[in-house]
């Protein structure tokens, strides 16, 4: 009896040791990461031969070790410059174009909810408008501004802002009877049932206008910037291409990606402080 | 006897989508004295909360007007307010929010202090001290539906209109939140008009009762005085001599109009017999003794 009860003793883990917090956080953490391994496992397999077209997970790493990965911010002049500081000034693009975007997105939003005229006089127009693809605008914007800068950020702004309009649109039409017949009752001023009903009662669907916005900013920046060139990560991987460094696509593949979802996440953080638990 | 609040022959028609027209309320007439309460009964869909709406200006009528204290009620407004049947309060402010928004609108013009003090003697009121800084969403029904109540009388409103107020809460609270409206009506004299389902809330609460028939084209079918004397308990009311008669009546009404219902819903068939057509008629309710000659009829074989 004795000596059973030792060894379950034994055998018992201790509250706080590796093993138990990989236990604990296995599912989230062990599963995407074996997930990975075969993924690349796959990925090495298929591009073993020298004459493959394109380079395995090993050859990457190879090539892109220095200066890509240890040194993200060298700076060789013009548009030579180290990943990150290619991903932040295509951040900063992204960041001038989508808070644009947001601030008449929102804007024309909560006018054209707000009365059933400018709704049905606008809403075909955006309805046409939104699905016409990013880069198609970039020529218009091209022949506009006659410069690829503000070209690059319009082309962000007309991106972000249809998704912005038409959830804003649909947040400030959907609130409940109930909350108008409140304001009427007490006679609230227009200023007092914008800022204490309306803007509350739509800010949920206002930020899922905002959080699919940045997810097509960051999408459309990387295409625009492979024809508008500059210091950006769409151009880098263009340049990339036409060098023939395959290895430097992947990975700034990688970093885009990661990025995006960091944004998305970003997004997220922010309208879970800002939108009341309740209305979830 | 002063008038106060006068719903004079007021008809509500709805449009229907297909080009025809619903007449949900026809020639409602009602004279409400200030401080009586009024119960409004009737089974579902008969137009209460529509009339009520109509009182309140939220709605407007098709054909005559309400008049509060000689003016013509056109637009919602805090001298009439309203204990919505879903709360409506808004999720994104406390309760304490809640009240102030309604203070704040109507009782502007008086200094800072005092309106808070309005807000925090109402929470006091229905005893709501420790939820005070909770939204909405950490509330309960019955605690929600106190706060809705506060609201409305925070703001001081010539008439208090209540749709089914307790309606969505158990027995328990409903009978806390009865008593406790049944004093603060009394302490400030207050008008109400509240629509309810219940026929012991409508005896325990009312002056009168008003029934409505059924719907489409509504209109009043009887109104009863509720004779007991106040103040009232809850549990004592029961023991009044008249309480089981006025609740038989209201019961019987109400039964009446569901057979009513059950009736019109009945298509005459048609029975052929003998080569002859035979048509089943509705002549409708003939009480007792007026129809004799038809039952003499038929005994006779005439139809």
């Amino acid at each position: 009896m004795t000596t059973q009860i030792e060894s379950r003793r034994q055998r018992k883990v201790r509250q706080n040791s590796p093993i138990s917090l990989i236990q604990k956080h296995s599912p989230k953490i062990i599963r995407p990461l074996v997930a990975l391994a075969i993924f690349l496992v796959i990925w090495q397999v298929l591009c073993l031969s020298p004459a493959s077209n394109l380079p395995s997970p090993i050859k990457v790493w190879q090539e892109t070790w220095d200066p890509l990965i240890i040194k993200p911010f060298f700076d060789n002049g013009g548009t030579d410059k180290g990943l990150g500081l290619q991903i932040a000034a295509s951040l900063g693009r992204v960041a001038i174009g989508f808070s644009l975007a947001a601030i008449v997105g929102i804007g024309l939003g909560i006018l054209v909810g707000s009365t059933q005229f400018m709704y049905d006089a606008v809403d075909p127009i955006f309805q046409v408008l939104r699905t016409i693809p990013p880069l198609a605008w970039l020529p218009i914007s091209l022949a506009a501004f006659r410069d690829s800068q503000p070209s690059a950020i319009f082309v962000i702004f007309i991106t972000a802002i249809w998704p912005i309009i038409i959830n804003t649109t649909v947040g400030v039409q959907q609130i409940p009877q109930d909350y108008k017949n409140v304001a009427r009752v007490l006679r609230l001023s227009r200023q007092k049932y914008f800022f204490k009903v309306l803007f509350p009662a739509a800010v949920p669907y206002i930020f899922t206008g905002l959080r699919i916005g940045i997810g097509l900013s960051w999408l459309a920046i990387v295409a625009a910037e492979m024809l508008v060139g500059g210091v950006g990560i769409g151009f880098f991987i263009w340049d990339a291409y036409n060098s023939s460094r395959l290895s430097e696509i992947i990975l700034a593949l990688i970093y885009v990606g990661v990025v995006g979802l960091l944004l998305d996440r970003l997004v997220g953080f922010v309208a879970s402080k800002v939108v009341p638990e309740e209305q979830k | 006897m002063s008038v106060f609040v006068e719903v004079d022959h007021v008809d509500r028609v709805f449009p229907l989508p297909n080009g025809g027209s619903y007449v949900a309320l026809k020639n409602i007439e009602l004279k409400v004295r200030q401080g009586e309460f009024i119960s409004l009964i009737g089974h579902s869909g008969c137009g209460k909360s529509t009339l009520l709406n109509i009182i309140a200006g939220l709605d407007k009528a098709s054909r005559g007007g309400v008049i509060l204290e000689g003016r013509q009620v056109t637009k919602p407004g805090p001298d009439r307010m309203v204990v919505f049947q879903n709360y409506s309060l808004l999720p994104w402010l406390t309760v304490r929010e809640n009240i102030a928004l309604g203070v704040d609108e109507v009782m502007g013009h008086r200094p800072a202090g005092e309106r808070k003090g309005i807000i925090e003697h109402h929470i006091d009121l229905v005893g709501l001290r420790a939820a005070a800084k909770k939204r909405p969403g950490e509330l309960s029904g019955g605690m929600k539906q106190r706060v809705a109540i506060a609201r409305a009388l925070a703001i001081r409103p010539k008439l208090l209109l209540l749709d089914e107020p307790f309606g969505a809460l158990d027995a328990l609270t409903r009978g806390g939140l009865q008593e406790q409206l049944m004093k603060i009506c009394e302490e400030s004299n207050v008008t109400c008009i509240m629509v309810t389902h219940d026929v012991d809330e409508a005896l325990l609460l009312s002056d009168r009762v008003v029934m409505l028939t059924n719907g489409p084209e509504s209109h009043i079918g009887q109104i009863i005085d509720v004779e007991i004397p106040r103040p009232r308990q809850r549990m004592e009311v029961v023991n009044h001599p008249s309480y089981y008669s006025l609740r038989n009546e209201m019961i019987y009404f109400l039964n009446q109009q569901k057979k009513a219902k059950l009736h019109q819903s009945k298509k005459p068939q048609v029975v052929a017999r003998n080569g002859l057509e035979k048509v089943n008629l509705e002549i409708g309710f003939i009480p007792l003794t007026d129809c004799a000659p038809l039952v003499v009829a038929q005994e006779k074989g005439f139809f």
